[in-house]
């Protein structure tokens, strides 16, 4: 079995042609990415207002509770009544793509809504005895301060995003979820397979490199990497990150975003 | 609204089998990352590769996890333990950290002060931490089972019943109303599960409302019900 899919891997004709591997990659991160940065517009001021002000929490519960709706059947009702009002041959992308913005929005809103109101309240206040405005207290201490929660609900909308663009291959979308659903309907395991493994890496590097520009773009004053190897040792960062906002950071990240 | 009426039936069959896909993976999930994530606890050296490394089986996408299951099993595609196991990967994915957070909100003084009154290592993690991460746990297990009822119904791509072969089936006959009973239908299963969760935490956390929600002078609650 291995040797089959391995050979459905690396067959010549599955590296080029319009349903070639790279073809199906391309239009897999082409999909998502439109998805991510359409979501990230309307998700992202919003839950940065939401926290900065205060008001408006009901918007990041509703959107939270929402998550309760299965993806799949999103995708369905979605497609039954938005596909049908499109003639051009887009009436297979669009309602994929409203989905995917849907589904992108709750993590993004309660990353950052959930970042900024963590941002310990004394950073805050000192921003404001400095005689800093409010509009620049969110762009100059709340923003930097809740990247952390911020990006990992942005990783969490992308892996939202990638596995959901998979299934939409059910309602005709492009992309690498293609082969697991083209696969199926012929009883073609090694193609499910290949696909599969595809889908997979595609998810793992992606992670892996949000990942990285998490570790890059996050303060050091905040992950607790200044003064090199002290904080090293010491991972935890109780004895040289601020307080509130260091102890937070894990539990929420993976309670209310993932 | 007949249709629903007529099918209502299958409908339990199907939430029924739901319920079992998403529920059992959920309890094996948690009786696997307790004794994991109170492992990362006690090993800070391997807790990255623990926590880490669990986390990275919840980033592979449900479809293609589902798809690549009788490969590491050596099962057919469509027998139910592809699903078994592929939710219960989910549910320790999502349950080693939360585990993890929950010891971590256990306050070190209760810790050393079970530690003084004689508790050894295992007793004192079965008797005194792990009653007390009850809170931290029970919502990383409430986001644990309205995300594995989403997942769940995935599957019906592949072919095992489920409230998901609603939403297939619906979308494939162009019929909305069986759309509507299957979101309809995996939403309040989640529902079921988040206050099972909740009455099994209040139930599991007598100590949470003894003191404050009572008021003066009055007895707590479990003890003026005996």
């Amino acid at each position: 079995m291995i040797t089959q899919i391995w050979a459905w891997l690396t067959a010549p004709e599955q590296w080029s042609g319009s349903r070639g591997i790279p073809t199906r990659l391309v239009e897999h991160l082409g999909y998502s990415a439109l998805s991510l940065v359409l979501a990230a517009a309307v998700a992202l001021p919003l839950g940065l207002w939401v926290g900065h002000t205060g008001r408006g929490r009901w918007l990041v519960t509703g959107a939270n509770a929402a998550r309760a709706v299965p993806s799949l059947g999103l995708l369905f009702a979605v497609a039954m009544f938005v596909g049908p009002r499109i003639s051009s041959n887009l009436a297979f992308v669009i309602p994929s793509v409203v989905v995917l913005v849907l589904l992108a929005i709750p993590p993004l809103l309660s990353g950052a809504e959930a970042g900024v109101r963590a941002v310990d309240p004394a950073a805050r206040d000192a921003a404001y005895g400095m005689g800093m405005r409010g509009p620049e207290v969110l762009r100059g201490v709340e923003l930097p301060c809740a990247l952390p929660l911020l990006l990992s609900g942005v990783r969490a909308a992308t892996l939202q995003v990638i596995a959901t663009a998979t299934i939409a291959a059910a309602v005709s979308l492009g992309g690498l979820g293609r082969y697991l659903i083209d696969g199926l309907a012929v009883r073609d395991y090694p193609q499910m397979a290949g696909g599969a493994i595809l889908v997979a890496a595609l998810a793992l590097t992606v992670d892996g490199l949000l990942a990285l520009v998490t570790r890059y773009a996050v303060s050091p004053g905040l992950s607790g990497k200044h003064r090199g190897g002290r904080a090293v040792a010491d991972p935890k960062g109780q004895v040289l990150a601020p307080g509130p906002v260091r102890s937070e950071m894990p539990s929420k990240s993976r309670l209310e975003v993932s | 609204m007949t249709w629903v009426w007529e099918h209502l039936g299958d409908i339990g069959g199907y939430a029924a089998s739901h319920a079992l896909l998403a529920g059992i993976p959920l309890v094996v999930g948690l009786a696997l990352a307790l004794p994991l994530g109170w492992l990362a606890r006690r090993l800070p050296r391997v807790a990255p590769l623990i926590v880490g490394g669990s986390g990275l089986l919840y980033t592979i996408p449900s479809l293609a996890l589902f798809i690549l299951m009788p490969l590491v099993l050596g099962s057919k595609i469509l027998d139910a333990i592809n699903v078994y196991v592929a939710m219960t990967i989910y549910t320790v994915a999502l349950l080693v950290r939360s585990v993890v957070d929950a010891l971590g909100s256990v306050p070190e003084s209760t810790a050393l002060a079970a530690t003084a009154m004689g508790y050894r290592r295992l007793g004192r993690a079965l008797a005194v931490e792990l009653p007390l991460a009850v809170p931290v746990l029970a919502s990383g297990l409430r986001v644990a089972a309205v995300s594995n009822v989403s997942i769940v119904s995935v599957a019906s791509l592949i072919g095992y019943p489920q409230l998901g072969y609603y939403l297939t089936d619906g979308y494939q006959r162009s019929f909305p109303l069986e759309i509507g009973v299957g979101i309809v239908g995996c939403v309040l299963l989640a529902l079921v599960f988040d206050l099972a969760i909740r009455g099994a935490e209040w139930a599991l956390t007598p100590w949470a409302r003894a003191g404050s929600s009572g008021g003066s002078g009055r007895a707590p609650k479990e003890v003026a019900a005996t």
